[in-house]
């Protein structure tokens, strides 16, 4: 199976949002860098609105992610709920 | 950040079909193929353009808020950074030299980026990936802004910084490999295009060049750098969507774009990795704090990442691109061969070189075992013992390059690194050399576009590189001299060694006015 990753600036606004995403996949793992935060994850990797909301109390639009996004790799699809990464193989 | 998320109307889906493909019509006035007349002519076969998604699904109201939200923070951090000084908290001023190459190599592509995104959202008669193409025109127009503004900075202290992202990216010979790249695909028709810089530069090899280099800011205390760069990286994802994306829709509208896909993507792939061979150099080379070796980049971000995705367009029959073989050899080698062609040439760059000190040559040796002790610490050792008896080596003649790539014919036979590799064409009985069987490929498919390149060495030496009226007859004529002033590198001051240089001695009498009273 193939790896996918999504990376975020290392910030009070990514902090929540990184524990949500290691939360919601208990297979992904975390890689820290100078400045940048990065989740690989086999397979797929799925973040959830909910979760980020639990966590930073106030409602969040998924979109919002993209202030603070680096980088990302695998086929993406992203609605109101949530955003995945996947590699179909 | 503390952003009101708004209660949504229209869910995300609904709102992204009325605001993109509710916006489109047909023309009625001209037939739909005169208004859009680049459409066919590079045999890509589309039968339906709505069945191109964009997965981000962004509409333009929502890109407004969120590029504001980015420009806001970019600028605050600006701000303190002249403020406070923030130059003098880079680890050594000798990291600055892989901004300088930055700001002179890489910002220029992002405003031809601008243009080049601008025209393929013109020319696609799709409504889905015009809106999106017009975003990354967009996009990429900041990205050129934000960098010039945050390197303006170091202008006020630094050499090299002057001519900045217009004046040199025309006319001095390592910054031809560049912008022949991006002149290459501008010049290709809008599909060729999208391949060329929408996936193969954005997808396949973006993390190549922004992680590493911002990260490499980061670990090197340029705050200024770090911002603009994580800046125009948060649009990046957004891009390299819309580069696979564009990949995918056209495999899967007509069995026939197959074949022309590869073509690009073989092509593509080689002309990005040959032009990449610059940040290879900054990273094994320039930075005094090093992240991880241009090797190991690599192998995280093209071999394995890469391979990811090729593994997922084999489904469509995508085969992983032919110059991979060569890739591999050439991993070990290339920054090495990179950075030695610039000290031999330091007094003809815009920015200053050195030689790998002890401590140095032991991290590249650790890094590159197979390569390192045995080919080019032999090499830097020599120069050194040369430099140290005042006899510091330039090289006065000028290489020849590769007609494709641009690169002087540096690179070694695959087989055999103590081989300069070229290859010989001819067309219309005329000889052009490349630098690679990737590079002769390139040409033997499309002489007539490349026969037309502006190479810097030819240039020069037909004359053309001069200042106005110069006259190159007259007594003590010192052609080197003339063609530095044209470029606007001022001899002495932006170029040759770092030791000895005004920025040396100026960042270290600076940040002892910073930490000491006197
Ligand atoms: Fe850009
Ligand atoms: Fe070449």
């Amino acid at each position: 199976m193939s790896t996918v990753f999504i990376a975020f600036q290392t910030n009070e606004d990514t902090r929540p949002i990184i524990e949500s995403i290691l939360a919601d996949n208990p297979h992904a793992v975390l890689d820290e860098q100078p400045a940048m935060v990065k989740i690989n994850a086999e397979g797929s990797l799925v973040i959830k609105r909910e979760s980020i909301e639990e966590r930073i109390g106030r409602d969040f639009d998924l979109q919002e992610l993209q202030v603070n996004l680096i980088t990302l790799s695998g086929n993406m699809d992203e609605d109101d709920d949530q955003l995945t990464l996947a590699w179909k193989n | 950040m503390d952003m009101k998320a708004t209660k949504k109307k229209l869910g995300l889906k609904e709102k992204y079909a009325h605001m993109t493909r509710g916006l489109g019509w047909d023309t009625t006035y001209q037939p739909m193929d005169k208004v859009f007349p680049q459409a066919a002519f590079e045999g890509i076969k589309i039968h339906d353009w709505d069945k191109w998604e964009d997965p981000f699904r962004l509409t333009m109201d929502a890109y407004w808020k969120y590029q504001a939200e980015k420009e806001r923070k970019l600028y605050a951090v600006l701000d303190a950074f002249a403020q406070n000084n923030g130059h003098l908290g880079i680890t050594d001023a000798r990291y600055l030299n892989a901004v300088k190459l930055f700001l002179t190599g890489i910002s220029p592509l992002e405003y031809v980026a601008h243009r080049g995104f601008a025209a393929a959202g013109r020319n696609f008669p799709g409504v889905g990936p015009r809106v999106a193409c017009l975003m990354q025109s967009i996009d990429e127009v900041r990205h050129a802004q934000t960098q010039i503004h945050a390197l303006s900075n170091y202008n006020k202290f630094y050499e090299g910084f002057h001519a900045g992202a217009t004046h040199q990216i025309e006319r001095v010979w390592y910054l031809s490999v560049p912008k022949s790249f991006f002149d290459d695909a501008f010049s290709a028709g809008p599909f060729e295009w999208m391949i060329a810089i929408g996936f193969s530069f954005e997808y396949v090899l973006t993390n190549l060049l922004f992680v590493p280099f911002m990260s490499g800011a980061a670990y090197n205390g340029d705050m200024a750098t770090v911002t603009f760069g994580f800046s125009a990286q948060s649009d990046e994802a957004r891009h390299m969507t819309l580069g696979l994306e564009c990949i995918k829709f056209m495999l899967e509208q007509d069995p026939d774009n197959l074949p022309i896909v590869q073509k690009w993507i073989d092509k593509w792939a080689w002309r990005g990795i040959r032009v990449l061979t610059l940040v290879g150099m900054m990273m094994d080379y320039m930075l005094p704090k090093r992240v991880m070796s241009w090797k190991e980049a690599w192998e995280i971000y093209f071999e394995q990442n890469g391979g990811a995705l090729f593994n997922d367009l084999a489904k469509y029959g995508i085969k992983v691109p032919e110059c991979i073989t060569q890739c591999t050899v050439d991993k070990e080698h290339i920054s090495h061969q990179a950075w030695a062609t610039f000290y031999q040439y330091a007094h003809a760059s815009d920015f200053h070189t050195w030689l790998p000190n002890d401590e140095e040559m032991d991290w590249l040796s650790a890094k590159y075992p197979n390569t390192f002790d045995k080919y080019y610490r032999p090499r830097f050792t020599q120069w050194r013992e040369m430099a140290d008896k005042g006899e510091r080596f330039y090289n006065n003649t000028l290489p020849m390059l590769c007609q494709v790539c641009q690169i002087p014919m540096v690179f070694t036979e695959p087989d055999d690194p103590t081989k300069i590799c070229y290859r010989e064409s001819e067309y219309q009985g005329e000889k052009y050399h490349t630098c690679s069987d990737g590079c002769k490929h390139i040409f033997d498919d499309e002489p007539e576009k490349y026969i037309q390149a502006w190479l810097p060495v030819h240039q020069i030496y037909q004359g053309n590189c001069f200042p106005e009226g110069t006259d190159p007859t007259v007594e003590g004529f010192d052609p080197m001299l003339k063609v530095l002033e044209w470029y606007h590198i001022e001899n002495g001051k932006d170029n040759m060694d770092y030791e000895g240089s005004g920025d040396q001695a100026n960042f270290a009498a600076w940040r002892g006015m910073a930490t000491q009273n006197t």
